[in-house]
């Protein structure tokens, strides 16, 4: 018979594990560290330049010729630098008594001329890119060229969604408890340049107050579709993010509307106040899943040795939150594990359990739509 | 010398999350499915050897079916008595698929017909580079550094035409210098299949970078694309380097009787098999978690196209964004709080294996399939044309009739099959669910077939008809489709509450003759196994596939749902009015019986 299991996101929450992190550059360049050399996150690590912004002129339609003419007109060859407004070609007509000219319309480099097309590509200045390490760590290994693996002992926390890039800061948890939502009134200036952890919610009001005092993140339980649409300016589509631009690095832990932060994960985020930690909303749910993730270097200090707790596996007397509709969020108790499929008010037919929720009632649910809580 | 003949056949498709197998025995000189077993697919830690979820597949069939297929870690064949099988083949998109990226000079040109041949070839379309993509050159570098492609087909320009254009594309690839996915030690293949004059200087350009393959131009003239020998070199490729590379391909590939396929390449065989065979036309749809496979097959050409962000689960929150969230609510039969659905329909996408519990979630969810197939098939029909940039002569006529070149190949008079698969079709606690959500998608014109595949077999009967056509055909009529029964559904000038239609029935049961009105939408019970024979006189200007104002008669066979008159008019307009609305919805889904009450959430 097929076993159906519950979902858990899979999602890493530990106290002290090994990240190695690729800092790969977008073309090749320097590296500027070696293996061994120990980094901040803030360190460049290697650098490059991008080839500048292509802008193309048609000198033949310019100057009103065929493009196997412009040669005669041409002032300047391939590889020649120009400058802004300097001229190109110039065409004299009538013993010199009229002139056209046509200017660069940026300065650059002249990449081709065409005489097929009468097309002049030049090339921009280029755009210099530099690499940060992304987390405090140890350089392990170096890509001639490319970037190098950063490798750090540290905590780990990841969230189920998020948006924004990498940002650092110190962690700040002005919320008591993770039921507790994070409102404007817990934020102040002493936030500026730090990753703010919040309880249950937050809200757009709530996210402003991070940004106006100077947040770099904000981690909390949940929020609602709408504040998310109005702090990224858009209708979320599909749960590929990073690459927005925002002002501030969200990164919520439980899903969307009112949720209490895990225990556990909030356990590990309070224990971790006043450390630096480096923070990423990137998130990829598909195929070669990236997760938003808060990282801590802990080092030796941790407490714990190398944690990766196993999943116990769901029974009576399991604690287990709701996760889908009518019950969204709810946190329960496992009271019966019925072995055969049992129809559902859908009318499909699928493996269930009973439940007791906080107020002492019974519920059936399906096992695809709990989650088994962890600490 | 006859060959033997092949009584036992094993097939697997492993898939991205679940490794499929199906086993097929001759009986009574038919073919038929004798079992069906499922594992989890094992291509990630901590297995990483593919053949362990074909084995623990092939194990549950064996215990289901009763047969001993297995000898240790091998497949035991021939077929003798209860043991081992004739044939074993297998399809696969494991690992995400076979990712390609493609790279063209006009995006609605020759960037658009290597879209059609790397679709075709069963492949995901990461992205289409062009030079009038909008994007600066850097970006487009960055954009093929990021995507990590399983390969890359270049194509540009008719043979004969302009060659620099193409080979500054080539120039932006070499430059990006892109690694493959899967297997950091190995070039990554780059297929060229533009015009044939910038071969030497597009093998000079990326000679260095990657693993050049060249092949006919797929666009020789501006009048003609020639697709099929890039298809061709598309899945030799896939085969040989791209999955030669993913973790324990190298076993599987010996042990298979034919070349493994990429599953979608695999559906889209056996569609256009069963359409050349049955002379029909067929639309296929594998409505998944992340995205949207349309298959179909019109006037002979197979078209396919992946919509990769309209999908129930992971893609779920992007079919709200795209079709608004009013477009997905309006099939639902009451008022819904949008702001609420949008949280619920967020939070499936991060945790997309949960399931509708509640009726009113049932119906929400089927009303964002009906909008993401929708959204999928306007995709489809608007890639599935005639090729643009085409000079055609045109005279007087054709000035007023707007059949520009380009034209959809899709012509939903001409449909006659339409098969539905994927979870919330295959899946919908009630068959006239799925019917629902294809009519009201798909708006089949005329008379047109309905069926699901259940439990998705078409990939294993895909790679099969390539090397036994008639057991493939046998198994996919009687085992593999579900009948839902008929859809007849008139065109013409809708006025609500107009006779548009007398129709005549020889029924198993006698006959019957009945009007049919505009806004009409109803059932007649025709059970599986039943036919009957229908005449379907039309009124003055209204149309069912004969002509406006002609009768057609033709035989009908029946199905889990019956037979469906859809007089609700095309293009479908559902009530401005919210009242009406949610009356109209509630009325069309009792004519089906579809759901249990629709008394509200």
């Amino acid at each position: 018979m097929k076993v159906v299991h519950a979902y858990t996101p899979g999602l890493r929450v530990t106290e002290r594990t090994v990240v190695r992190k690729l800092r790969r550059l977008p073309l090749p360049g320097s590296v500027h560290v070696e293996v061994g050399d120990v980094v901040r996150a803030t360190d460049v690590v290697a650098s490059t330049e991008l080839p500048g912004r292509v802008h193309t002129l048609n000198i033949a339609h310019e100057l009103n010729c065929q493009p196997d003419e412009i040669h005669n007109f041409m002032l300047k060859a391939e590889g020649d630098v120009v400058e802004h407004g300097e001229t190109l070609a110039e065409v004299k007509a009538l013993f010199g008594l009229f002139h056209s000219f046509v200017k660069a319309p940026i300065g650059g480099t002249i990449e081709t001329i065409s005489h097929t097309t009468g097309q002049v590509l030049f090339r921009g200045e280029p755009i210099p890119v530099e690499l940060d390490a992304y987390v405090d760590g140890t350089v392990v290994e170096v890509h001639r060229s490319e970037g190098v693996t950063v490798a750090t002992d540290c905590a780990l926390v990841q969230g189920i969604f998020g948006v924004g890039g990498e940002r650092y800061g110190e962690l700040r948890v002005p919320v008591q408890s993770p039921d507790q939502p994070l409102t404007a009134g817990l934020l102040d200036d002493s936030c500026r340049g730090c990753v703010v952890v919040g309880g249950s919610f937050v809200t757009i009001q709530g996210i402003e107050a991070a940004i106006e005092h100077g947040a770099t993140a904000v981690v909390t339980g949940g929020i609602s579709s709408e504040d998310l649409d109005e702090l990224t300016g858009e209708a979320l589509g599909v749960a590929i993010t990073g690459q927005e631009d925002v002002a501030i690095t969200l990164i919520i832990t439980e899903g969307f509307g009112e949720l209490a932060m895990a225990e556990r994960t909030f356990g590990i985020l309070e224990g971790l106040a006043g450390r630096r930690a480096s923070v990423s909303g990137a998130t990829q749910i598909r195929a070669g899943v990236i997760r938003p993730e808060i990282i801590v270097q802990t080092g030796a200090e941790a407490e714990t040795g190398s944690i990766e707790e196993p999943v116990s596996r769901m029974g009576i007397g399991s604690q287990i939150r709701l996760i889908a509709e009518p019950y969204f969020g709810r946190l329960a108790e496992v009271v019966a594990l019925p072995a055969e499929p049992e129809e559902i008010p859908t009318e499909a037919k699928v493996r269930v359990l009973e439940a007791r929720l906080a107020d002492g009632t019974i519920v059936t649910i399906p096992r695809a739509n709990v989650e088994l809580m962890r600490g | 010398m006859s060959e033997p003949e092949i009584t036992r056949i094993l097939a697997t498709d492993c898939g991205s999350t679940t490794t499929k197998a199906i086993l097929i025995e001759k009986q009574d000189g038919e073919y038929r499915l004798v079992a069906r077993g499922e594992a989890p697919t094992t291509v990630e830690a901590p297995h990483e050897d593919v053949t362990r979820g074909v084995l623990n597949a092939v194990a549950e069939v064996e215990e289901l079916a009763g047969r001993r297929l297995l000898d240790g870690e091998s497949i035991i064949r021939p077929a003798e008595g209860d043991t081992g099988t004739d044939l074993y083949l297998s399809t696969s998109s494991a690992g995400g698929g076979l990712q390609i990226m493609v790279v063209g000079l006009v995006r609605r040109m020759t960037a658009e017909s290597a879209q059609r041949a790397a679709l075709g070839a069963g492949a995901i379309v990461m992205d289409v580079l062009a030079l009038d993509d909008g994007r600066l050159p850097h970006e487009r570098i960055e954009r093929m550094r990021q995507l990590r492609p399983d390969m890359i087909l270049i194509s540009g320009g008719v043979d004969g035409g302009e060659e620099r254009r193409v080979v500054e594309m080539a120039e932006l690839v070499a430059a990006a210098n892109p690694t493959a996915r899967l297997g950091a030690s190995y070039r990554l293949p780059i297929i060229y299949a533009g015009n044939v004059d910038a071969r030497t200087a597009i093998e000079e350009t990326l000679r260095e970078v990657a693993a050049l393959t060249v092949t006919d131009n797929l666009r020789p003239t501006l009048e003609r694309e020639n697709l099929q020998p890039t298809r061709l070199v598309v899945q030799d490729l896939f085969l040989h380097h791209v999955m030669a590379q993913a973790p324990g391909y190298a076993k599987l590939v010996p042990w298979t009787d034919a070349d493994i396929m990429p599953t979608p390449a695999a559906v889209g065989n056996l569609l256009r098999m069963v359409a050349e065979k049955e002379g029909i036309t067929a639309v296929g749809v594998d409505i998944g978690g992340a995205t949207t496979d349309i298959f179909s097959v019109f006037e002979g050409q197979f078209n396919r196209t992946v919509s990769a962000n309209l999908g129930m689960s992971y893609s779920v929150a992007n079919v709200l964004a795209e079709a608004g969230i009013e477009n997905a609510l309006r099939w639902v039969p009451y008022e819904v709080n949008g702001g609420d659905v949008t949280n619920q329909v967020r939070n499936k996408m991060i945790r997309p294996t949960t399931i509708p519990q509640e009726l009113s979630a049932l119906q929400v969810e089927h009303g964002i399939a009906r909008e993401a197939l929708r959204l999928a098939f306007e995709q489809h029909k608007a890639l599935a044309a005639g090729l643009k940039g085409v000079q055609t002569e045109r005279d007087i006529a054709d000035a007023f009739s707007q059949e520009l070149s380009g034209a959809p190949l899709v012509n939903m008079m001409e449909l006659d099959l339409i098969v539905g698969s994927g979870g919330v079709l295959s899946h919908a606690p009630r068959r006239s669910q799925a019917a629902m959500m294809l009519i009201d998608a798909f708006l089949p014109e005329g008379l047109t077939r309905l069926a699901v595949d259940s439990i998705f077999m078409m990939p294993q009967l895909g790679v099969l008809a390539a090397v036994h056509e008639q057991a493939a055909t046998e198994v996919f009529w009687r085992d593999c489709l579900i009948p839902l029964g008929h859809c007849l559904a008139p065109v013409g000038r809708y006025r609500e509450g107009r006779r548009c239609l007398h129709m005549a029935l020889q029924m198993p049961d006698g006959e019957r003759e009945f009007d049919v009105s505009w806004g009409d939408f109803m059932l007649v019970e025709l059970g599986e196994g039943e036919t009957a024979t229908l005449t379907a006189d039309a009124a003055l200007g209204v149309d069912v596939g004969t002509g406006k104002g002609r009768a057609m008669t033709a035989e009908v066979s029946g199905g889990q749902v019956g037979l469906i008159i859809d007089a609700r008019g095309r293009p479908l307009h559902l009530p401005d009015d919210e009242r009406e609305r949610t009356d109209t919805v509630r009325k069309w889904q009792m004519a089906l019986e579809a759901y249990p009450e629709v008394d509200g959430p």
